[in-house]
């Protein structure tokens, strides 16, 4: 576990480093998820099983991770106070027609592309 | 209070210990309360726990600041577990590739639709430049939409608030209104949510369904990306 955490940690800071000295648009995780599924695809074959273990462990609790920053935004509603109906009309309806709009033409997509259908 | 009670009170407030114990046994609960509701969307744990967590904040008077000292150390946990996510899109790399034209042609016009509609509905209803410059971002992950907001001349904070309601928003609706449109297809269902959604989408669809987490990572990233590269041209162009 502590060798894949290292793994993790080390493709991390690689990303984070990379986006620094290149000026990325991108954050330092996602660099790094991007390196480590280079890496995986160039080794070839499924990840190592008790690094794909603990990355499912981690993977399988995400949500929790985002709780602390969850919390911090419930007590940080008054910065809505600047315009709350038109953000909350944003956020809800926005984020609604954003998920319908895109699901649907994926699926149109995909369907259209003829691929396999994984429903 | 007895004095011992609160000598006790001072250690517990004061160190990490309490707000990590408290953080964990809230997303359990939230997890259960999940798993009763029959596995339902709408009771996501994310937003059981914090909403637990704000009661017993309140009701204690214990400071954010104070319990984010020992919360950080699950919230540390999100840049590894984001590097994580790319074992599920190795796993996924055949289907993955396998959709890439249509994936490419849905992302980018997700990205603009998420940027357009957050734009269109705040503007509608009377929000001034800098809030429609922190909203247009909304849909992608915290660090680049609080970048993008900056650049354009919104408010990264409030971009900070609206991205995370967003994430919690998509993962509680999203799913539900994907079932009512009757998309079935895992792949599809995944891209849009991580797409509008970001990480809390991502952390649904993939406690779902392994593709669709595959997908939703992909699409978190892929729109960080894209959003990152077109919304400050596009914004520059359209709000002179």
């Amino acid at each position: 576990m502590i060798a894949a955490l290292t793994l993790l940690l080390a493709c991390q800071l690689a990303g984070e480093v990379a986006a620094r000295a290149l000026h990325l648009p991108l954050p330092g995780p996602v660099l790094g998820m991007i390196l480590l599924a280079v890496g995986l695809l160039a080794r070839g074959g499924d990840p190592p099983a008790e690094f794909a273990a603990a990355a499912d462990g981690l993977l399988r609790n995400l949500g929790l991770l985002f709780v602390p920053a969850a919390v911090g935004v419930v007590l940080h509603l008054d910065l809505l106070a600047r315009a709350a109906a038109p953000i909350a009309l944003a956020v809800l309806v926005g984020t609604l027609a954003a998920i319908g709009v895109t699901g649907w033409v994926t699926a149109w997509l995909l369907r259209a592309q003829g691929g396999r259908d994984a429903a | 209070m007895r004095p011992e009670l609160a000598e006790i009170w001072v250690y517990l407030a004061a160190s990490p210990l309490a707000a990590l114990t408290v953080t964990l046994a809230a997303w359990l609960a939230g997890l259960r309360l999940h798993a009763a509701a029959r596995g339902s969307a709408l009771v996501n744990p994310v937003l059981v726990a914090a909403l637990l967590l704000v009661a017993l904040l309140f009701v204690s008077g214990i400071e954010y600041r104070a319990y984010f000292e020992g919360a950080q150390f699950v919230h540390f946990l999100l840049g590894p577990a984001t590097v994580a996510l790319a074992v599920p899109l190795v796993r996924q790399w055949r289907l993955l590739r396998a959709s890439g034209p249509a994936l490419a042609v849905a992302l980018v016009c997700g990205s603009v639709f998420a940027s357009v509609s957050a734009v269109a509905i705040g503007w509608a209803f009377g929000a001034d430049r800098a809030v429609l410059a922190s909203l247009a971002p909304k849909a992608t992950t915290t660090p680049v939409a609080m970048g993008i907001a900056e650049q354009i001349g919104g408010i990264p904070s409030l971009t900070a608030v609206v991205v995370i309601l967003s994430g919690i928003a998509g993962a509680a609706l999203g799913p539900i209104l994907l079932a009512l449109l009757q998309v079935r297809d895992w792949r599809a269902r995944g891209f849009a949510v991580g797409l509008a959604a970001h990480g809390i989408g991502t952390a649904r669809a993939i406690s779902v369904n392994e593709t669709a987490g595959a997908f939703a990572a992909l699409a978190m990233g892929l729109n960080a990306l894209a959003t990152a590269l077109l919304l400050p041209l596009v914004w520059a162009l359209a709000m002179p």
